[in-house]
């Protein structure tokens, strides 16, 4: 409660995994921030006008922009010989990153400027009303993929953004969660550290769109990781330096807790190939405990 | 017409979202508090503070009663109790 950066009275849904990733996120940078924020939920319930829950600067433009605003701040502030001195933080929501935002990203990272990217990952576009991204899930029930019969649900598998980010040759990019805070802090803290274009992804559960009690923000967020379906990964200079290693629980586990995937329950082949997705991430990466 | 919007830093502490609780809130027991903090750092409101052991406690101005401080602690120390009743 006390010298809060990102203060109380804002408007998200109770239990908002993404308004408790944008507090935890802005601790670890600390006050020396500055903030571009692309369209979204967060945006939205952040800055009710006249009210701001803010206590950094902190700039909206366009949807798809934060990522060439924050250039242009940080451009401004090694004009002035300030760099040093002061974080500067793009971010946004899947869709704001993934899609619409993906070019103004490109540029950033391809450019090489001197900021802290963030990706919100609720997986799909939220405060317009649960449209599909490019980082929803396989089969996910979303307004634009509604299961039916010529689909159940989202078509396509996530986009692989931390791979889209890494092909830039950039020096840091990693996934985190809101049920893991120290991991997630520790994370924004080395890659703020760290000089050049970083991305940082985090996992954060959406009650509203994801159709689960608030009170299972943290569980489902856990549960994602533990089967394997949300790699937490990190990159240094290219290399995966680091992962955090499970003992892999059954994708329903995971699904079950959620009315996003509500359709898929007595549809064992379709959960199958979710399964596929899980094994497929745990291969790639070496997620598995070696004790197993 | 449309030109840059400056509001105050933190001004969103005006909004009282505890009027959003409807159903449960948060009782802090502060018995077998281990001040982990864990409440603390999972409150997405940011509306939890403590100190020493069982200290810690939220501000009912801004809870929204999601829950999440008692199903992170370690403890059992928080307990969710229906809204309006006198516990
Ligand atoms: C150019 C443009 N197109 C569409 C919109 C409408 N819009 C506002 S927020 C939003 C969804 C944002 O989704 P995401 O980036 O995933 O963030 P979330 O709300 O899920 O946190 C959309 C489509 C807009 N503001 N500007
Ligand atoms: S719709 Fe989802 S992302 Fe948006 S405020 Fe509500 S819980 Fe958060
Ligand atoms: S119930 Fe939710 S909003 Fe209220 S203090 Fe606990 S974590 Fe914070
Ligand atoms: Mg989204």
């Amino acid at each position: 409660m006390s010298d809060m950066h990102f203060n109380s009275g804002h408007t998200a849904c109770s239990g908002c995994g993404q308004s408790l990733g944008a507090r935890l996120v802005l601790e670890a940078a600390g006050k020396n921030t500055i903030i571009a924020n692309n369209t979204g939920c967060l945006e939205v319930f952040s800055t009710k006008y006249p009210q701001s829950s803010w206590g950094v600067p902190w700039i909206h433009s366009l949807f798809e922009n934060a990522a060439a605003v924050a250039s242009g701040i940080e451009s401004a502030l090694k004009y002035l010989g300030k760099k040093d001195s002061v974080n500067v933080i793009a971010q946004a929501g899947d869709g704001g990153t993934a899609d619409i935002g993906l070019q103004a990203l490109s540029g950033m990272l391809e450019r090489g400027h001197d900021i802290l990217y963030v990706c919100y990952d609720n997986e799909a576009y939220m405060n317009t009303g649960i449209q599909r991204s490019g980082l929803t899930p396989f089969d996910s029930n979303t307004t634009t993929s509604p299961p039916g019969s010529h689909s159940m649900g989202n078509i396509r598998p996530k986009k692989p953004m931390p791979e889209i980010a890494l092909a830039h040759g950039i020096p840091y990019v990693a996934t985190a969660s809101v049920a893991f805070v120290k991991d997630l802090q520790r994370k924004v803290k080395k890659a703020i550290s760290i000089k050049g274009p970083k991305y940082i992804q985090i996992h954060v559960p959406c009650p509203l769109g994801w159709r689960h009690q608030p009170n299972l923000t943290v569980p489902v967020s856990r549960a994602a990781i533990e089967c394997g379906l949300y790699p937490i990964i990190e990159y240094e200079f290219g290399k995966l330096i680091a992962v955090q290693r499970i003992r892999q629980k059954p994708v329903e586990e995971y699904l079950k807790l959620q009315g996003r995937f509500k359709h898929l329950m007595k549809n064992p082949d379709e959960i199958k190939k979710i399964q596929d997705i899980a094994d497929n991430n745990i291969e790639k990466y070496g997620l598995r405990l070696e004790s197993q | 017409m449309f030109g840059p919007l400056v509001v105050k830093p933190g001004s969103s502490k005006k909004n009282k979202t505890g009027s959003w609780r409807i159903e449960t809130r948060p009782k802090y027991l502060q018995k077998e508090c281990i001040a982990c903090k864990l409440c603390v750092a999972i409150c997405p409101e940011g509306c939890v503070a403590g100190g020493e052991k069982n200290t810690y406690h939220c501000d009912y101005d801004y809870c929204k009663g999601c829950g999440l401080c008692a199903f992170i602690c370690p403890k059992k120390d928080i307990e969710m109790v229906k809204e309006g009743s006198k516990e």
